[in-house]
Order: structure tokens, then C-alpha cells, then sequence
């Protein structure tokens, strides 16, 4: 790796903390922005002859900083300051000052720079943009490229969405207890759907497919600055056990394979261990949230060393916690997949015949009936439900998904119609 | 006599690494690794998982408390770990140093003599 791949590294690491503190600061998203852009500068400038600064996030505020200062009092809207203010970036020592008033800010910071990414009024793939343009610092050209708009496109999204941002105001004061725990949520809930417009790219070469390393990332980065949270353990689970099938989602042709189909061996297995690790950390807090009863069903097939090992009950039994704890037709439709597995197509038919109306739009729905329809030999009546899944398929792959099992059907000598 | 090589890293810019970055950083620190294993010195080598997966037992008034997270806040966190049968401090300091240079993830490795060793059972 050369040095400017350690530095650029370092930025990225570095950056949600930094933006974090100098909007603190500055208490403008733009100056907070512009200030941390000039720090990085200088740090390419510097730190490849004079090494890497103990603590990068501190140096890059301390530098931020008296840029954006500087940049104030240029707009004149600033006296100037004082000389001791100056700018200088020649010592650690200076930075660790600032790092001391800012380590007890951090965890606030970073989290209330998620948070106004998750503004209400903005529409989900609104939201995704700003959290992976601000916090993660992705070009514009890069998520432009992403969500396949171009890039001229993407800049005005961004700026409306900022703009919207600001007008809205943020809280700065720290948050109280409750506050700081539903802004967590909703920021989990953002990083979950980050990492879901990554992974369901069916091209892993895609560009929207780093987005799920960088979810992975920001759960990893929430988790550190809450180390007890058993949701967050959770959520950062989850998406390690859905990107450790990475490998195995997709064959050759681009097509998905089903998990029960997926060669296991392509599994990454160090993903999945931390995944397990995480999950039974967040079980000893004994307080079941969402995101770990999905990490939990998600373990559960990570387990099994073949699809015939996997524990269908269990996996039943956490289905039925989570429609409890948040009740769902897509949640009853996964149990009654757990059920056909461990009691037989017929009792997961009647269980899937009471969602019809709720699901009636849903591609999943569909594919799922006429599964169980051709498993229970109503052929004609499977038929009708593959047709109308290949109609409501959202990708190729999934349409060819279905296609395949209409071959079965005809294989078994069903009349073409 | 038998070191702990302790790898000490800024954790947040090393899991910033790409998928490729990390591969060329873990090839460079096989090769410098070699050497030693071939000769019968190496003992067990071991890459922590990030302190986010990190429980600590720590001493309370009555009963020990289970903590989340890693033994201390630290802006460098220990990731990985090296037994190694060296003669000397030197060779310690040589290897350390060969680390170092190929790693651009570390800020320390801290040399730790073992008074006791068990080579352990496990086979996972």
C-alpha cells in the first residue's frame, strides 16, 4: 500500500468523527464540510514526510478548525481572532488538546451527523445519498454512478436535500437519554438501508455494491461508540451474515441461487464468526430486538454445513417472536417458509392464502405460493402464481428464478396452455 | 525464549482497508513470516477480530462485571499477536521491524517475553 493509500485510508477512518466535531463547531453542514476538505489537504501535504499524527481525527478537527475559522473571519462575519489562535499544525501535542475537548463529543457528534441525514421529509434513497455523501465522504460522481443518474443529477438531489437539512435545524445541545436512543433507531434504520441498496445489486461489480462494505462499516463505527447496545450488535450481525453469502448469492450466469442451493464453502467464514460473536454478546443483554432476531435466523442457516441441516423449527420459533414483536405480513410470509420446511407445504399454504390481500403486489408472495401450489400437485393454480411473480420480478435474475420452476412444471407434464 | 509480538493499530483505519488493500497488507506480513516458520520458530499467530466483538471481565465491588467492548478506550487497539522462539532481544526487534515496514495499519508492536508458555490443544 502506498503512503497515499495508508493516508487516504486514514481520512475516510477519520472523517465521520471530524465532520462530526466541526459541525459541532460551526453549526453549518457547508463550513463543516469545506473545513474538513481543507484539513485533508494539508494531511496529504504533510503527513507524507512528517508520518501520520498520533490520532488523525483529532488533528484533522484541530486543523479544521482554525481553517473554517479562517474562512468565517474572510467572509467577515467574525472578528478576528486572537494570535494565539493561529493556525498551527506542527505538534501532536496541540491536537491532543483538542482531542480532549472533543473525545466526550464523539459519540454525539457521529451520531447527530447520521442523524440529520435521516430527515423525515427526505425519501429513503434521499437519505442513503446524503448519509454515504457526508458521512462516508463518497464523491458525488461515485453515488451518482450508484443509483445510475448522472452525475449533474445527482449534485442538485444533494443540494436540495442538504438545504432541507439545514432549514430543518438540528439539535446541538447533547442529547437526553430518550432522544439519544430514538435518533440511534433511526439511524440504524438508515445504515440498514444503506447496506440493502448495496447488497441487492445483482451485479456485485456494480457500484452500489461498496455500499454494503460501507454499511458494515458505519454499524462497526456505531457499535464502538455504543458498545452495549444489543440492537446495534444486532444490526451489524445481520448485514455480516446477508455479506458473508456474497460469494454464493449469484452464479456464473448472474442468476440467484437460492440459500438451500448455495455452495456453503463460498460462505466467508470470518464474517460469519463475527457475526455469531456478536449475536451471543447481544443475547446476554436479554432484551430481543428486531435486528437480532433476524441476525438470529440469519445464524441459524450460517450453522447448518448443508441446507438438509438447517433448523427449520428455531427458525420458526424466531419468525413467530418477530411478528410479535413487529408484526408484518412479509414476516408471516417467511414463517410460512420456515413451515414448510419443518411441517409440510399444506399447513404453509393456509398460512400463506391469509396474506393474499396484504401481499397481493409482493413478487415473494407469489413465487412463494405457486412453490407450495406445485409441491401440493395443484399444477394449473401454480402456474397462474409463477406468471404473476414473473410480472411483479424487480430483476432478471429473479424473473429467470421463477422461470426455472415453470420448467419443472412443464417437465412434469403439464399441458402448455 | 518464547515473545508475544503485540501488533498495536489505529483499528478504525485498518477495517477502512478495501478488500484488495488488506490481501496485499496479510501477503507482505506472510513473507516476512516465512522465514521463521520454516526454521521451527514461529508458534501460534493470531488477528483479533475488531474490538466491537471484544468482552471484558472486569473486577466489581462484589461480583465480576461483563462488559461490552475492549479493556480500554484506546485510540490504538491490540489486532493481532505473534509467538515467536527467538535468542535474542535483537532478532525481536529485527522481526518487529521487518512487521512495521509492511504494515502501514500498525503504530506499535510491543515485544513481551513469556515466562510461561502452554502450547495448547485446540483444533479449530
Amino acid at each position: 500500500m502506498s503512503d497515499i493509500a495508508w493516508i487516504d485510508a486514514a481520512l475516510t477512518a477519520a472523517r465521520p468523527k471530524a465532520v462530526g466535531a466541526l459541525l459541532r463547531y460551526f453549526r453549518d453542514l457547508d463550513i463543516a464540510e469545506e473545513a474538513f476538505q481543507e484539513a485533508c489537504l494539508r494531511a496529504l501535504r504533510t503527513w507524507p514526510d512528517k508520518g501520520p499524527p498520533r490520532d488523525p481525527a483529532a488533528w484533522l478537527i484541530f486543523v479544521g478548525r482554525n481553517s473554517g475559522v479562517d474562512q468565517i473571519r474572510k467572509r467577515g462575519r467574525l472578528q478576528a481572532l486572537p494570535d494565539e489562535e493561529t493556525i498551527s499544525d506542527r505538534e501532536d501535542a496541540e491536537a491532543d488538546i483538542a482531542e480532549r475537548l472533543d473525545a466526550s463529543n464523539y459519540r454525539d457528534d457521529i451520531l447527530r451527523l447520521l442523524f440529520i441525514c435521516c430527515h423525515p421529509d427526505l425519501p429513503a434513497t434521499q437519505q442513503i445519498a446524503l448519509a454515504l455523501r457526508i458521512v462516508s465522504g463518497l464523491s458525488v460522481s461515485e453515488i451518482a454512478r450508484a443509483f445510475l443518474v448522472s452525475e449533474a443529477a445527482m449534485e442538485q438531489r444533494i443540494t436540495r436535500a442538504k438545504a432541507k437539512v439545514a432549514r430543518a435545524g438540528v439539535a446541538f445541545e447533547t442529547p437526553d437519554v430518550n432522544a439519544r436512543a430514538e435518533r440511534l433507531a433511526t439511524v440504524s434504520t438508515m445504515v440498514y438501508l444503506v447496506f440493502n441498496e448495496g447488497y441487492s445489486q445483482a451485479d456485485p461489480a456494480r457500484e452500489a455494491a461498496a455500499f454494503a462494505d460501507e454499511a458494515i462499516r458505519l454499524g462497526r463505527l456505531l457499535l464502538g461508540l455504543f458498545p452495549g447496545e444489543p440492537e446495534i450488535m444486532g444490526l451489524l450481525a445481520l448485514m455480516l451474515l446477508h455479506a458473508s453469502r456474497r460469494a454464493a448469492r449469484l452464479d456464473t450466469a448472474g442468476q440467484i441461487v437460492l440459500l438451500e442451493e448455495q455452495n456453503r464453502a463460498l460462505w466467508d467464514r470470518s464474517q460469519i464468526d463475527e457475526a455469531l460473536v456478536l449475536i451471543e454478546k447481544a443475547i446476554r443483554h436479554g432484551h430481543a430486538g428486531s435486528y437480532q432476531l433476524q441476525a438470529a435466523i440469519a445464524a441459524l442457516h450460517a450453522r447448518a454445513a448443508t441446507a438438509a441441516e438447517t433448523d427449520w423449527p428455531q427458525i420458526e420459533l424466531l419468525y413467530r417472536m418477530l411478528e410479535h414483536l413487529q408484526p408484518s405480513p412479509v414476516v408471516t410470509l417467511n414463517r410460512a417458509v420456515a413451515m414448510s420446511k419443518s411441517q409440510g407445504p399444506e399447513v404453509a399454504l393456509d398460512l400463506v392464502e391469509t396474506l393474499s390481500d396484504a401481499l397481493d403486489g409482493y413478487f415473494y408472495f407469489h413465487g412463494l405460493r405457486g412453490n407450495l401450489l406445485m409441491q401440493v400437485g395443484r399444477k394449473a393454480e401454480a402456474r397462474i402464481a409463477f406468471d404473476r411473480a414473473i410480472a411483479l420480478a424487480r430483476s432478471p435474475a429473479e424473473a429467470a428464478h421463477i422461470r426455472r420452476q415453470l420448467d419443472c412444471l412443464k417437465q412434469d407434464g403439464l399441458p402448455a396452455t | 525464549m518464547l515473545y508475544a509480538i503485540l501488533c498495536y493499530a489505529h483499528e478504525e483505519t485498518v477495517f477502512a482497508w478495501s478488500k484488495e488493500e488488506e490481501a496485499a497488507v496479510m501477503e507482505k506480513l506472510q513473507a516476512v513470516q516465512a522465514p521463521l516458520a520454516a526454521s521451527g520458530k514461529l508458534g501460534p499467530v493470531g488477528r483479533l477480530m475488531p474490538t466491537t466483538a471484544a468482552t471484558t471481565v472486569r473486577k466489581g465491588k462484589t461480583e465480576p462485571l461483563v462488559i461490552d467492548g475492549p479493556f480500554a478506550e484506546t485510540k490504538e487497539a491490540l489486532l493481532g499477536f505473534y509467538v515467536v522462539d527467538f535468542e535474542t532481544l535483537d532478532e525481536a526487534v529485527a522481526f518487529s521491524r521487518e512487521l512495521s515496514a509492511v504494515n502501514p495499519g500498525s503504530s506499535s508492536y510491543e515485544i513481551r517475553p513469556f515466562y510461561v508458555f502452554r502450547p495448547g490443544e485446540t483444533r479449530s
